[in-house]
């Protein structure tokens, strides 16, 4: 169990977290999502008393990080994949992490051998890919045996079966009731992988709860119709009660009704259809609306360095752009 | 709390798995000995010409540790290295995770590197004093005369020192970049340089290097130098409170900054 209570971080006049309470559960994946820069790695190296707190605590079995005598067998962290040095082989990085923390010298080679690096133990580390680098980050996340596990992004840049391995793993793990920790700013990722989700955005906690009820409250489900007879249907909509929203090509869309209750209606008005949809909103746009606001780096219109109003129409591809942004803070 | 044992095999295991380590030590061994023993050749081929009072405080121990000014540069990378290693790479982080406590991690690595300096240093001090004597010939001294066997544990403690001062300094620096671009042209230039200028030579003979390095000298005023005010071993005080107040520097950057 992980207490995060009034966790701060200032770094000048700028608040990187801000005052953010949750706790991590044990037996179940955690996602810990936000957009870049919300604070998500400043949080996770504030837990490893790597970043100092400036404000707030961060308690693992009501211990400071610490006062764990040998924390690797405690807490196994994978923060940036080339957190190694790259002049020394695979296997002496993870021979040096474990000697520090007393963990029999066999436990390398067994993990070295769990994320399949077992032919490029002797290799010096520097010349690994970034898949390579990140399955050796977590090779060193599962010398100690830890009980709790926390990844940074841990599918950034790998190629789908990494990710699918990565997903896999961190099931598994989590079947054995481990805790698992893991940050993304992809809801999609999170939605494939967290039992429970601890959302943040501009360092301030906005959502702490399960996926299952996350999904619930937050999925608009809509119906989507084209007509030839717009206003007319438009009109027979409104007489019935129901609310239409106007998409960009022309279709509408109406919130609170079925697919079979507005076919009815265009019925009863001898309205022809073109097109008659039940539609859900996906999670990413229910993560991207409840984040908008706290949104650090919005992409503008009009290429680098445009200046005004950042331009929401199409709030997917903005995502893409800023992949190593925010990162450092 | 971590078990200190434990961090400093960690840290053995560190030093003797990178290749820095082996080249940065071999050059320090290298440079020194090999410029030492050509020097004290050049010396013996020239003693004729040089005027009455140089001769009156020719050092032979001296001459043999010529090669350090060269030699001392290659201890200052392997120092700077050994430190700075762990935040180009970004191991200190895992590093720190490992082993959150900052004093056990910092002093378990300096300790361990500077045992190493310093044996590879008493072995360069041994190993440079006899090719030297050997080169000087008749114009050499014995390990036996009075003080010559300090001057060579000196040259030792030197070269160790040397290295600790370079990892007090990388670590407060957080840079092996930024450290060698300060260090190196402070050993190589400013000191030695400063050391010369009349004025600015009562204040360098305080630096470290100036300081330390005397311990390397039989006659205090080898070679018509200027007597410095202190002792030999006063002299390598100076240097070991340099050294202390870098790694105390060090120690509090590590403690109150964020890994």
């Amino acid at each position: 169990m992980i207490e995060v209570e009034g966790l701060t971080k200032r770094f000048g006049k700028k608040i990187a977290v801000d005052h953010l309470s949750f706790q991590v559960r044990p037996g179940v994946v955690t996602g810990f999502l936000g957009p870049n820069g919300a604070g998500k790695s400043t949080t996770m190296r504030m837990m490893l008393d790597l970043d100092i707190p400036s404000g707030g605590s961060v308690r693992i079995d009501g211990k400071h990080y610490r006062e764990l005598s040998e924390p690797v067998k405690y807490i196994g962290a994978l923060l940036d994949a080339k957190a190694m040095h790259g002049g020394r082989s695979a296997y002496n990085n993870l021979l040096c992490l474990a000697q520090s923390n007393r963990i029999p010298v066999s436990r390398v080679s067994e993990v070295l051998d769990t994320v399949g690096l077992t032919a490029v133990a002797k290799q010096k580390s520097k010349g690994f890919s970034l898949g390579m680098g990140q399955r050796l980050g977590i090779a060193a996340a599962l010398l100690g045996d830890p009980e709790i596990l926390m990844f940074d992004e841990p599918v950034n840049g790998l190629d789908p079966e990494g990710i699918h391995w990565i997903r896999n793993l961190m099931k598994a793990l989590a079947a054995q009731g481990r805790t698992i920790f893991v940050s993304s700013h992809l809801m999609s990722e999170m939605a494939l992988t967290a039992d429970h989700l601890i959302v943040i955005g501009q360092g301030k906690l906005l959502a702490n709860t399960s996926m299952a009820d996350f999904i619930q409250e937050n999925s608009r489900s809509f119906v989507r119709l084209r007509s030839p007879q717009r206003e007319q249907m438009r009109d027979a909509l409104h007489a019935g009660g129901l609310s239409v929203v106007e998409a960009a090509d022309g279709a509408l869309e109406i919130d609170g009704s079925t697919a079979e209750e507005i076919g009815e209606l265009a019925a009863r008005n001898q309205l022809t259809l073109h097109e008659l949809s039940s539609q859900r909103a996906s999670l990413e746009e229910a993560f991207m609306q409840m984040t908008a606001e706290s949104v650090e780096y919005h992409a503008h219109s009009g290429g680098a360095g445009g200046v005004g109003p950042a331009a929401h129409t199409a709030p997917g591809p903005q995502w893409g752009q800023h992949d190593n942004q925010g990162k450092g803070a | 709390m971590a078990s200190v044992p434990a961090v400093l095999q960690s840290e053995w295991t560190k030093i003797r798995t990178v290749s820095s380590t082996i080249w940065t030590l071999a050059v320090a061994f290298l440079v020194t000995v090999a410029m030492g023993f050509g020097l004290s050749l050049l010396f013996k081929s020239t003693f004729d010409d040089l005027s009455d009072a140089e001769r009156v405080t020719f050092d032979p121990t001296f001459v043999s540790f010529s090669g350090m000014i060269l030699g001392q540069l290659a201890m200052v990378v392997f120092g700077v290295l050994v430190v700075g290693s762990e935040y180009s790479s970004g191991m200190i982080r895992t590093s720190l995770a490992a082993v959150p406590q900052r004093a056990t991690f910092l002093f378990s690595k300096i300790f361990v590197a500077g045992a190493l300096a310093l044996v590879v240093g008493l072995v360069t001090g041994f190993v440079t004093f006899f090719l030297g004597q050997a080169a000087l010939g008749d114009h050499g001294t014995s390990i036996g005369e009075p003080n010559v066997l300090r001057a060579v544990i000196g040259s030792g403690l030197y070269m160790g020192l040397i290295a600790l001062f370079s990892m007090g300094v990388a670590t407060m620096l957080r840079s092996s970049m930024l450290s060698l671009g300060i260090l190196m042209p402070f050993f190589f230039l400013v000191s030695q340089i400063l050391a010369s200028v009349p004025k600015a030579k009562q204040v360098a003979k305080y630096f470290p290097d100036q300081a330390g390095s005397k311990i390397m000298q039989v006659v205090p005023n080898a070679l018509n130098s200027e007597k410095p005010p202190y002792t030999p071993w006063e002299g390598m005080g100076i240097m070991a409170l340099w050294v202390v107040a870098a790694l105390v520097g060090g120690y509090l950057v590590l403690k109150k900054r964020d890994a």
